[in-house]
């Protein structure tokens, strides 16, 4: 079998457990939405700081719901292999005769496509909340990117963990480092708001700059980052190089698994 | 001890001696079951923490908005918020494990011996209160270091290890409520969703005045808003009776709701053997 062909078959069986299991694919969409709606709600006042980007409070908010349902959906992937793995559907995977590149392309793309959708949804919620894309639809296509690329590093870190641990040990891990990376950046405020440890802290993570990425089309004309290639090409790297690590990290583990 | 008449049938009466001695008895072992289980109880405790020095870092700036209290700092407005986000997210513990009993037979094994019904509930309700009221004070304590005290001095804190009690017998009857329905703890760790939302849907995090729209008409229909604040008041302002009367009248009158529910839920259960 082609790796074409068995990656359209497992990204169309994990399309297909929306379907069949849409008690587990409602909490992925209600999660971003909720963070969305509650840090907009309750952080309503911070737009009000000296130089915040946006004057509204769900601009800065929408894509943070975005970002954390897209990486907890990709980390979702490494739940499902350890499910696939406990009872047994992997190791059947494992032997049938396509390459191992596929196991990981197809899930992954599964993934993306939920992501897609879930991105979509947040989107048009937000705007009837009261969101305005600043940047147009360049803006709105930096959205999508980085909520894509956070989720293939998020399926990378999770896949790997999955079959580095092959049971719901890894589980915890892939939830807390997540949601670590997520908070430890400019999640609530940006760099120029912050004090203390946690400007240091996220200042080096990635994750600050895909943020950045996330919202060049949502923060105020006036602003630095409003569409501006020094906002964007900081989120792109660390989309590229995150997801090339963490990919790699799921190729190797999947390969010692096969040992 | 149980005593027996002989007229019609056995008719089990409890000495209010007995049913004292076997409430402690079941406090005791769900107390102790809580502190045996540091990783189910650690994420309560370590959380709020967390979210409190987040805050400390994000949100330094946000005291001079207009709507906040004065403050020093946000570590400062924001120990009610940890404290009550610490003790909801910790009362979930003691149902859950309710949630096991009944799961795994133990409770049916209570039920067999001449144990007092209410006192299986109440074991476990004690034991959750007792562990709200030691996280409010680790809390406290915890957050002492960094400049962050109590105005109101020693009936201060002492209101709010005991706000942290109350509450946490509170919310633990409610989730009580669907351990006795549901006999799963899976279900009772499903609310959790809702308590976090509550939370969130409260001025825990950012004064309600800060707030505009629907969300703040929620913010100011949610007692957890009200309790919140009292304790708020106690830290930040000092003593008042508007103060001590939210911070510890609302946890009692939502314990006194809640266990109302539970107690029914009980008997719903008992009648349904």
């Amino acid at each position: 079998m082609t790796t074409t062909r068995s990656v359209g078959i497992l990204a169309t069986r994990s399309v297909r457990t929306i379907r069949r299991l849409p008690s587990a694919f409602f909490p992925a969409l209600a999660m971003p939405i909720f963070n969305m709606v509650v840090f907009a709600g309750t952080f309503f006042a911070v737009t009000q700081i000296p130089n915040f980007p946006t004057d509204r409070s769900i601009n800065w908010y929408m894509p943070l719901g975005i970002m954390m349902g897209a990486a907890f959906g990709g980390v979702g992937l490494g739940f499902t292999t350890i499910r696939d793995i406990e009872t047994g559907f992997y190791d059947r995977l494992r032997m049938s005769p396509t390459s191992r590149l596929s196991l990981i392309i197809g899930p992954l793309t599964g993934t993306l496509i939920r992501i897609l959708m879930m991105t979509t949804l947040v989107i048009a919620i937000g705007i009837a909340l009261g969101a305005r894309f600043t940047g147009g639809v360049l803006g709105v296509l930096c959205l999508y990117a980085s909520a894509l690329g956070i989720a293939t590093m998020g399926a990378g870190w999770g896949l790997g963990l999955a079959f580095k641990f092959k049971d719901m040990r890894g589980a915890a891990i892939m939830q807390l480092s997540i949601f670590l990376v997520m908070f430890l950046s400019s999640a609530q405020v940006p760099l120029d708001v912050m004090t203390g440890w946690l400007h240091t802290v996220a200042r080096v993570n990635p994750a600050t700059n895909i943020l950045r990425l996330a919202r060049v089309g949502l923060v105020n004309e006036s602003n630095a980052d409003y569409l501006s290639w020094n906002a964007v090409w900081g989120g792109l790297v660390a989309v590229v190089v995150m997801s090339a690590l963490s990919l790699g990290f799921a190729l190797r583990n999947l390969q010692k698994l096969s040992d | 001890m149980p005593l027996v008449t002989a007229s019609k049938g056995p008719i089990v009466r409890r000495r209010s001696t007995d049913t004292a001695r076997q409430f402690v008895a079941l406090s005791r072992r769900s107390t102790l079951a809580i502190f045996r289980q540091p990783a189910i109880i650690a994420p309560s405790l370590i959380f709020p923490l967390f979210f409190a020095a987040l805050g400390a870092s994000s949100f330094s700036r946000a005291i001079s908005l207009p709507g906040f209290p004065k403050v020093d700092s946000y570590l400062q407005f924001t120990l009610a918020g940890t404290v009550t986000q610490g003790v909801l997210f910790g009362s979930v513990t003691g149902a859950a494990a309710l949630a096991t009993d009944i799961e795994e037979g133990f409770f049916d094994r209570l039920l067999a011996a001449p144990t007092s019904r209410t006192s299986i509930l109440f074991g476990r309700l004690a034991g959750s209160s007792v562990f709200g009221g030691l996280q409010a004070l680790v809390f406290l304590l915890a957050l002492l270091p960094f400049g962050v005290t109590v105005q109101a001095g020693v009936l201060g804190y002492v209101s709010i290890v005991l706000a942290g009690f109350l509450t946490a017998f509170g919310v633990g009857a409610l989730m009580s409520v669907i351990a006795l329905k549901t006999g799963s703890a899976e279900a009772v760790q499903g609310t959790f969703p809702i308590l976090f939302i509550l939370l969130f849907l409260s001025s825990a995090f950012f004064p309600r005045e800060t707030m505009s729209g629907a969300y703040r008409r929620i913010a100011d229909f949610n007692p957890i808003s009200y309790m919140v604040e009292g304790q708020r008041s106690l830290s930040i302002d000092g003593v008042s009776l508007t103060a001590m009367t939210q911070t510890l009248v609302i946890p009692i009158g939502i314990a006194v709701l809640t266990t109302l529910l539970a107690l029914r839920q009980l008997s719903v259960r008992l009648a349904a053997r």
